[in-house]
């Protein structure tokens, strides 16, 4: 049931001019330092296997020559970029349309423009200092602080994500969502989840631009882990400012094994769930298999980076058709 | 009955939590983007009208309260219950206590047409319309000269309501009254 005024654009001609500065402004960045632009499939073979990802999915037709079944929206461009660095890229970047089912709200519209690149010979805190440059030189704000996942949470929630026993963890979870029995069946990371959502992000809202890195080892996705007094964290990183997340970095696990390995765990977690298994990624794979070169790499949200700009917090905003109006 | 899931909550739809029905006011969608998602949601209470803030991981669901709005005539009150007529053509009778009735009993007039919700069929509450027009049944004599400045007085409207009104308005005279406010809004002509 559409108005008459919905064929409109929820964005404002000034929005949208700046979204096309932001995007002149990212190719001077990387031009000025050798990154090249790629491109890479939106529809593929493979989805992420990530649990709490779910990709949109498509039929192309006999005709398209696509063998495989059902095809995939890529929620990011991630595998294909990494099967280009393994055959000898360098340092790559794209402005790329991801797809996330079921994520709608103020800060998510299921359709967005992801900003992605990778840096062979950068690690995790070299490449915080390029995101730091990218994002503080448009925004025109100071760089970024640094916080462990640990001190974020020891001084904006209270607790130690890693020694605190999982009942207690649960206790402060349930009695923070407003529900008792809330939390009973929740495991760590998802207390972790729910306390970084609702306790710490608030406490980031007056805190400009703050990078949270040295996530625990359970939330490694794709990137390398290491033993810090004893705890195993992950080199992932994450940008908040003023308590909205704009970006996610890993010092890139490039070991074919262990990524085969995460696609198992990846699956088991869905098979728990309920949620469809997805295929590991033979592709990715035989690319690792062949070597993917030590680089570190982020993914940034280009239109929450605009909210940021334009000072607003509801994304439709800065996107001209939101899913409702596409 | 039917149950929402957590993407399906909007403002306005009545579900039932801890046994008591609510009406959704806001549902904020938060989610890391490699970690679960939650819905942030206020409720009101329909039977404390508290407003209560819950989350819920996404995808949990609530089971729907069946809870109508329904355009009723006011009938009479035998000092227990307030009788209420559905217009619809049915000319179902609905019964509504003391509490149910609420604030909402200074502007009850009888023939005028009220909504009420209804929980499992039982009057929950009676909502009257935003601009009512009454009888002023008592207030001090008005003063000649007075139109132009401020100044107020009470004044006794027939339902017992009490507002406050110009100093120019007499006895007899009916008045447009904003319910949600309590304030006066304007004289009505009456022929």
């Amino acid at each position: 049931m559409s108005r008459e005024t919905d064929w409109q654009p929820t964005a404002s001609l000034a929005a949208l001019r700046e979204r096309a500065g932001l995007l002149s402004y990212l190719r001077q960045f990387f031009s000025a330092r050798g990154v090249l632009e790629v491109e890479t499939p939106l529809l593929a073979r493979h989805g992420v296997s990530d649990l709490h990802l779910d990709c949109i999915t498509a039929q192309p037709g006999p005709a398209s020559d696509f063998t495989g079944g059902m095809a995939y929206l890529q929620t990011s461009p991630e595998y294909h970029m990494k099967r280009l660095l393994a055959a000898g890229s360098g340092a790559i970047y794209q402005v790329f349309r991801a797809f996330r089912d079921g994520e709608r709200g103020v800060r998510h519209n299921p359709e967005f423009s992801l900003l992605e690149w990778y840096r062979p010979d950068f690690d995790d805190q070299a490449l915080m200092d390029e995101v730091g440059a990218l994002v503080c030189g448009w925004l025109g704000i100071d760089a970024p602080g640094r916080l462990t996942y640990r001190e974020a949470f020891l001084r904006h929630v209270g607790l130690d994500p890693f020694t605190l026993p999982l009942e207690e963890l649960r206790d402060a979870v349930s009695g923070r969502a407003g529900n008792p029995a809330f939390a009973d069946d929740f495991d760590r990371d998802t207390c972790l989840d729910f306390l970084m959502s609702h306790a710490v992000e608030p406490a980031l809202a007056g805190e400009g631009a703050v990078f949270i890195h040295d996530y625990p080892a359970s939330q490694a996705a794709l990137a390398r882990t290491r033993d810090v007094d004893g705890y195993a964290v992950a080199h992932r990183f994450e940008l908040y400012l003023d308590g909205l997340e704009l970006c996610n970095g890993y010092w890139e696990l490039t070991d074919a094994a262990e990524q085969a390995r995460r696609f198992d765990v990846d699956n088991a977690l869905r098979r728990a769930r309920g949620k469809p298994e997805m295929a590991a990624d033979d592709y990715l794979l035989s690319a690792l298999r062949h070597g993917l070169p030590a680089c570190a790499g982020v993914a940034l949200g280009l239109d929450r980076l605009l909210m940021c700009k334009l000072g607003t917090r509801d994304i439709r905003d800065v996107v001209a058709f939101p899913i409702e109006r596409a | 009955m039917a149950s929402y899931s957590t993407n399906e909550f909007r403002g306005g739809l009545k579900v039932l939590l801890d046994g008591d029905p609510c009406v959704i006011l806001e549902n904020e969608f938060v989610k890391p983007g490699k970690g679960q998602a939650f819905n942030r949601v206020k409720l009101r209470n329909l039977m404390t009208n508290r407003v209560w803030e819950r989350t819920f991981k996404s995808g949990e669901s609530l089971e729907a309260a069946d809870v109508i709005d329904q355009e009723m005539e006011y009938l009479y009150t035998d000092g227990e219950f307030w009788h209420f007529m559905a217009t619809d053509g049915s000319f179902e009778q609905h019964p509504a206590d003391e509490k149910a009735v609420g604030d909402t009993m200074k502007w009850l007039k009888e023939q005028d047409v009220y909504t009420v919700t209804l929980y499992n069929g039982t009057p929950l509450s009676v909502t009257p319309p935003n601009f009512v027009e009454l009888e002023v049944v008592d207030t001090d004599p008005g003063m000649k000269g007075d139109t132009a400045q401020g100044g107020s007085k009470p004044a006794t409207l027939s339902t017992g309501a009490v507002v406050n009104v110009p100093l120019f308005i007499t006895i007899g005279e009916v008045l447009k009254v904003d319910t949600r406010s309590g304030e006066y809004v304007s004289r009505v002509k009456t022929s």
